[in-house]
């Protein structure tokens, strides 16, 4: 049985959010025939959910930034674990994607003198993240649409990818499957870009759609590709948590960082009590000196709301256990409060932070000009990811490239928000950009027919079972219960070793799951197929974490709670091994060049 | 805990279909959209129904719920009725393709047909530009849609009278209205406005405004000044006049 369809393109993309779609506009700049395989319709990926900004050292509201300090604060955020090179190019390059954006049509909000406007965020010295109100992810994904349908782009809809196909060795296509009709079709590639973003749907809580399955992690990873820093997932520490059905959607760190607090059920404001010692020369001191960072005082300190999502989520999670949470197992996220201090308060939150309002308005009934939300930490992101070359974004596999949240190395042990908007255009471009230079270096790729034949064979054998096989959402519930339990934000090796056990009787039920009916639009079909990817994912997450026997950004291990310096000089690597088990290995961090690191030790100051 | 029933619209691809009633369980907070996953993960496995965000940002759960066009995610239960079963019907003016699924890549080539942004040359040697906030604020209005061709539904002219051809809809008169309204375009589309994407079939039934789940006023802020645009662009007497002594 062939595939129903054969394409071929110069360079195949997988993905169409912010980095694919950056990706493909480069790529089809440049000259090269490009294809774009997207999961859902064109402009729904994830990418639309950023709310607070991407960050750019543009240095329109405070001249004192610039890549530098850029740099030094996505490094000291990554705990020192981040691929120096990456953080070093993003803080570079994000100033010049962020104004091509206004030249493809976004329209930023602007500052008096009718530049580019910047806000505080966790983490970032200077006002640094270039924002549209609270949807800046919105404004970057359709900019970047509506200016790549013109470019001779062939866009694929609905598309899943089952199999990533090699060629000698080289990437040379993939296998996917159209929703629609269920048919299976095979696309020959000179280059193939990954930028499938997260893995959110692992875990219970979480901020991410259906979509956050870990495509593009498994499909490299079983390709043979090596998967790095598997074990820093960040839990945001500001989701929603009622009512139950909005429980881990997400409510922006721009609510802190415009002046909202967080506080316990006795009303304290606990951030205050817990301020790590590399943050303390940053923080403000009393809550006065806070809230004047948040308006803009350019000598006052963070208020410690806006320390790293780590450290927050951390804290949240301290005053629920200890028993000082709200009625439904969060905190108090609180804005209305600023009308103590605005005159016109309730007009402000509205025009600063409209999609939270209307958010809060209609999914929970609660009107956040006057009351205070209950906030929990939610799995939002995963800095670990597909090992990549830091100026090419290719990974170890020739011809495969990737970018964005499925790409690893700029964040390393934790992310701050806003880096992961610039992130996607900076790398984007970057993946786009050498992905054709490779492609135009080579012959024609020749597609492995045997392999096409059996990975379509095998994603049929669900429906062989039909309904006497395994409920494939039964399986999903379960493996999201059990990394939410055992490998979530609080982590211990005994847990995490139940979990490995437990993921192998997942798996064993996954290759058993059935389902009945027809190809076409069959949800419960495309639930097994993610299975195996989510499986994937998950054993990576927890044999990376165990490897790791410390506490570093994203990754807490009750068992070992300090940072180990010896850790902080290796990455964690999982590579599928010959016999087809997961190895994990530390591999040394290349050392910084002298520059970088007096740059580093400069800003520590 | 109580039940509730939703009937919903099944259908197999190339036929019409019809309803099936499912009764589930109903909780605290739940949104229609969180129904329907329910009756997929214990009653249907096959219904087939788009959604990605679940949080109103994305626009992909648009369907027809008691007859009228919302998304599913923003559809809460304690605001419906559910003594009486909830009806969930997929758009009507796209055609079906399964169950809650219908065709929109229609809207995907409107959408390609209308031009690109073309900004003016840059306004400082760093080849960046100036605007006032209040500029664009105008734009940022528009900027706000999801894409969840809700306004595209209701709209008579495509949904009763199928004007597909003739006619871009809602949706892609505020597009227009983005480009056209932009501080720093310099395209010129009112031509095609007023021929090829027939903003002359708008009778301004406000239809679209009523649906729109991001509350943007498709009719008074964009529909209405194009169509004033257009007006003085190509009938004002006066202008022709002085056109034909130029």
């Amino acid at each position: 049985m062939p595939a129903a369809h054969a394409y071929a393109y110069d360079v195949l993309i997988v993905g169409a959010g912010g980095a694919g779609l950056r990706a493909a506009i480069e790529a089809a700049q440049s000259g090269v025939s490009v294809g774009l395989i997207c999961k859902s319709l064109l402009g729904k990926a994830h990418t639309v959910m950023a709310e607070g900004g991407m960050a750019a050292a543009l240095a329109n509201v405070d001249d004192r930034d610039d890549w530098t300090v850029h740099f030094a604060d996505t490094m000291r955020g990554g705990q020192y674990v981040n691929n120096w090179r990456m953080a070093e190019i993003h803080a570079k390059e994000a100033p010049d994607r962020v104004r091509e954006l206004e030249a493809y049509g976004a329209v930023f909000d602007r500052t008096p003198d009718g530049r580019i406007l910047q806000r505080n965020f966790g983490g970032h010295r200077y006002p640094r993240l270039a924002h549209v109100g609270d949807r800046t992810g919105l404004e970057l994904i359709r900019t970047l649409q509506d200016h790549a349908i013109h470019l001779g782009i062939t866009v694929h809809m609905e598309h899943t990818v089952i199999e990533l196909l090699l060629d000698d060795g080289r990437a040379a296509g993939v296998l996917a499957y159209d929703r629609e009709r269920g048919r299976f079709h095979s696309f020959a590639a000179k280059a193939v870009v990954l930028a499938t973003g997260g893995i959110g749907r692992a875990y219970k809580i979480t901020s991410n759609s259906w979509e956050g399955t870990g495509d593009g992690h498994a499909l490299a990873y079983r390709a043979g590709a090596e998967l790095i820093d598997m074990e820093f997932v960040q839990f945001h520490p500001t989701g929603m948590v009622w009512p139950p059905s909005v429980r881990g959607i997400l409510v922006t760190e721009g609510v802190r960082g415009e002046g909202g607090v967080l506080r316990n059920s006795e009303g304290r404001r606990f951030m205050f009590d817990d301020i790590p010692d590399n943050y303390k020369p940053q923080t403000a001191s009393d809550p006065e000196e806070g809230w004047r960072y948040t308006q803009g005082d350019k000598h006052a300190r963070r208020p410690p709301e806006l320390l790293t999502r780590d450290h927050v989520a951390r804290c949240i999670n301290r005053e629920v256990k200890a028993g000082r949470g709200s009625p439904h197992g969060g905190v108090f996220l609180d804005i209305a409060w600023i009308k103590e201090k605005l005159p016109d308060a309730e007009a402000h939150i509205k025009r600063k932070l409209p999609s939270m309002y209307h958010q809060f308005k209609e999914l929970a009934d609660l009107d956040i000009t006057k009351e205070p939300m209950e906030v929990g930490p939610t799995t939002h992101y995963i800095m670990g990811g597909i090992r990549v070359n830091a100026d090419s974004q290719e990974s170890t596999i020739a011809g495969l490239f990737a970018a964005g949240e499925c790409a690893a190395g700029i964040n390393g042990a934790n992310r701050l928000g806003g880096n992961s908007l610039s992130d996607l255009v900076v790398f984007g471009k970057r993946a786009g950009e050498f992905a054709a230079a490779s492609a135009r270096q080579r012959g024609s790729v020749r597609l492995d027919e045997g392999a096409i034949a059996r990975a379509m064979k095998a994603s049929l054998e669900p429906f062989e079972r039909g309904g006497a096989g395994e409920n494939p959402y039964r399986v999903q519930h379960e493996l999201q219960d059990a990394m939410q339990a055992l490998v979530g934000i609080v982590r211990t090796e005994a847990e995490m070793l139940e979990a490995l056990e437990k993921l192998a009787a997942f798996r064993a039920r996954a290759a058993r799951a059935g389902v009945e009916g027809h190809r076409e639009y069959h949800a419960g079909w495309h639930m097994c197929l993610d299975l195996r990817n989510l499986l994937d994912v998950s054993e990576a997450i927890t044999r990376s974490a165990i490897e790791r026997k410390e506490s570093r950004g994203g990754h807490f291990r009750e068992d070992c709670p300090d940072k180990v310096a010896a850790f902080g000089g290796v990455n964690i690597v999982a590579r599928r091994a010959a016999d087809g088990t997961m190895q994990v290995a530390r591999v040394p961090i290349p050392e910084m060049p002298a520059e970088l690191q007096q740059v580093i030790e400069e800003q520590k100051q | 805990m109580s039940q509730a029933t939703f009937r919903i619209w099944r259908s197999q691809p190339g036929e019409t279909g019809g309803f099936t009633d499912y009764r589930t369980e109903v909780s605290e907070g739940m949104v229609v959209l969180d129904a329907v996953h329910q009756i997929q993960a214990e009653q249907a496995p096959d219904l087939a129904c788009r959604w990605n965000c679940k949080a109103g940002k994305c626009g992909s759960c648009s369907a027809e719920i008691n007859g009228r066009p919302r998304l599913m995610c923003m559809s809460r239960l304690n605001t419906l009725d559910l003594t009486q079963p909830v009806t969930v019907e997929p758009m009507r003016t796209f055609p079906l393709i399964k169950d809650l699924v219908t065709d929109v890549s229609w809207n995907f080539r409107v959408k390609q047909g209308i031009q690109r942004f073309q900004p003016r040359r840059p306004d400082a040697p760093d080849g960046t530009w100036r605007m006032a906030q209040r500029d664009a604020d105008r734009v940022q209005e528009f900027r706000t849609c999801i894409e969840c061709f809700l306004c595209q539904d209701v709209c008579h002219v495509l949904r009763d009278h199928d004007k597909h051809d003739e006619f871009i809809g809602p949706r892609f008169f505020t597009y227009a209205a983005a480009l056209e309204m932009h501080p720093l375009d310099t395209a010129e589309r009112l031509g095609d406005l007023k021929d090829a994407q027939g903003i002359g079939y708008c009778n301004i039934t406000k239809c679209c405004t009523s649906v729109c789940p991001e509350h943007i006023h498709i009719t008074d802020n964009a529909i209405i000044p194009l169509k004033e645009r257009v007006v003085d662009r190509f009938y004002d007497p006066v202008t022709r006049l002085l056109r034909m002594f130029r």
